[in-house]
């Protein structure tokens, strides 16, 4: 399927749209229906595999609990190493939670046959193709730092905004917003990127030859999570520790 | 639509793509190189130098993506189509 034109001006977070959407209406707000059923899928996916695990703990794992024992120390190594020793524990759950979330999302557009339901309109997809899904995640991730730093260092953490000029109070200010707009450009753009080539390709030719391609956008879904959720464990590492430090990973 | 806003449109997302993805694709290979410089002399330091350089290779590829953000507006939510 060609993405077709459509303009949809009803909420500011999206302007931009590729393809038919399968609305909802909730009041007089309209929703799109496809994203929410894949959501849900993907959370009864996570949940259900978590229960699944997490019951009959073996001393030894092994099966599903290994593999989430495993994802479980690749997550902590990751806060651990963005945000220190001292503070990484309380975030593991949140970059956790990210890093399945958006890692289950982006392989379940690729791997799970969506085409087999059929919706009245648009077509089920991987949830962060939609820039809501992103934006959403993106707000969350920058709601977590401005929390983490307030709780750390009270008002304190507002001096950061003057801490070595306040000639630069602008662009302090500029990068609260360019962290969560790059953020959920990226995730968005890498997401959506990916299914246009293998959609044009299936265009085009539609056997073996869009399947290599398959696999590089796996590559890069799989890289993506990891992207979202070492920015998101960089930036709150950042907001709790003092200025002064070494500080230059959140120029982007 | 207007055919010569048409063709601007589809000319400029062509270029936004191609230059978008130009100046990216020699940093990320300049940044990947110097990386694996980096661990050839200081094998024990990979740990170390695979997380900034995939940190940084996310920080460049946003700007691929920014690119390719606008094409993508020119092409399906072109403002100056009505």
């Amino acid at each position: 399927m060609m993405p077709l034109i459509d303009l949809w001006t009803a909420l500011p977070l999206a302007k931009l749209e590729v393809g038919h959407h399968f609305y909802w209406y909730i009041g007089n707000l309209r929703v799109h229906g496809q994203v929410f059923i894949t959501t849900w899928f993907v959370m009864a996916l996570l949940i259900a595999v978590a229960f699944v695990a997490s019951r009959n703990i073996q001393r030894v794992p092994s099966g599903i609990q290994n593999l989430m024992e495993y994802a479980l120390e690749f997550i902590r190594d990751l806060t651990k190493s963005q945000m220190g020793e001292h503070e990484y524990r309380a975030w593991v759950p949140f970059v956790g939670t990210l890093f399945l979330f958006i890692f289950v999302c982006n392989w379940s557009g690729a791997l799970v046959p969506w085409k087999l339901i059929e919706l009245p309109e648009g077509e089920l997809a991987a949830p962060t193709n939609d820039i809501n899904t992103t934006v959403a995640l993106a707000l969350l991730v920058s709601l977590a730092y401005f929390y983490a730093g307030l709780r750390k260092r009270g008002l304190k953490y507002f001096t950061k905004y003057i801490e070595p000029t306040p000639v630069l109070l602008p662009i302090a200010i500029l990068e609260d917003f360019t962290k969560p707009l790059s953020l959920s450009f990226r995730l968005f753009g890498n997401i959506l990127a990916d299914e246009l080539v293998v959609s044009v390709l299936v265009l085009l030719v539609p056997l073996f030859v869009p399947l290599p391609v398959m696999v590089l956008g796996l590559f890069t879904s799989a890289i993506q999570a990891l992207v979202f959720a070492t920015l998101a464990a960089t930036y709150i590492g950042e907001a709790m520790e003092g200025h002064g430090g070494d500080h230059e990973a959140a120029h982007s | 639509m207007n055919p010569l806003i048409a063709s601007a449109s589809v000319l400029a997302a062509a270029l936004a793509i191609g230059l978008a993805s130009l100046g990216p694709g020699l940093a990320q290979g300049n940044a990947s190189g110097q990386a694996l410089e980096g661990i050839a002399r200081q094998p024990e330091a990979e740990g170390k130098i695979r997380g900034t350089l995939l940190l940084s290779l996310a920080f460049m590829e946003s700007l691929t993506i920014y690119g390719l953000v606008i094409a993508l507006v020119l092409l399906f939510a072109n403002p100056f189509a009505s």
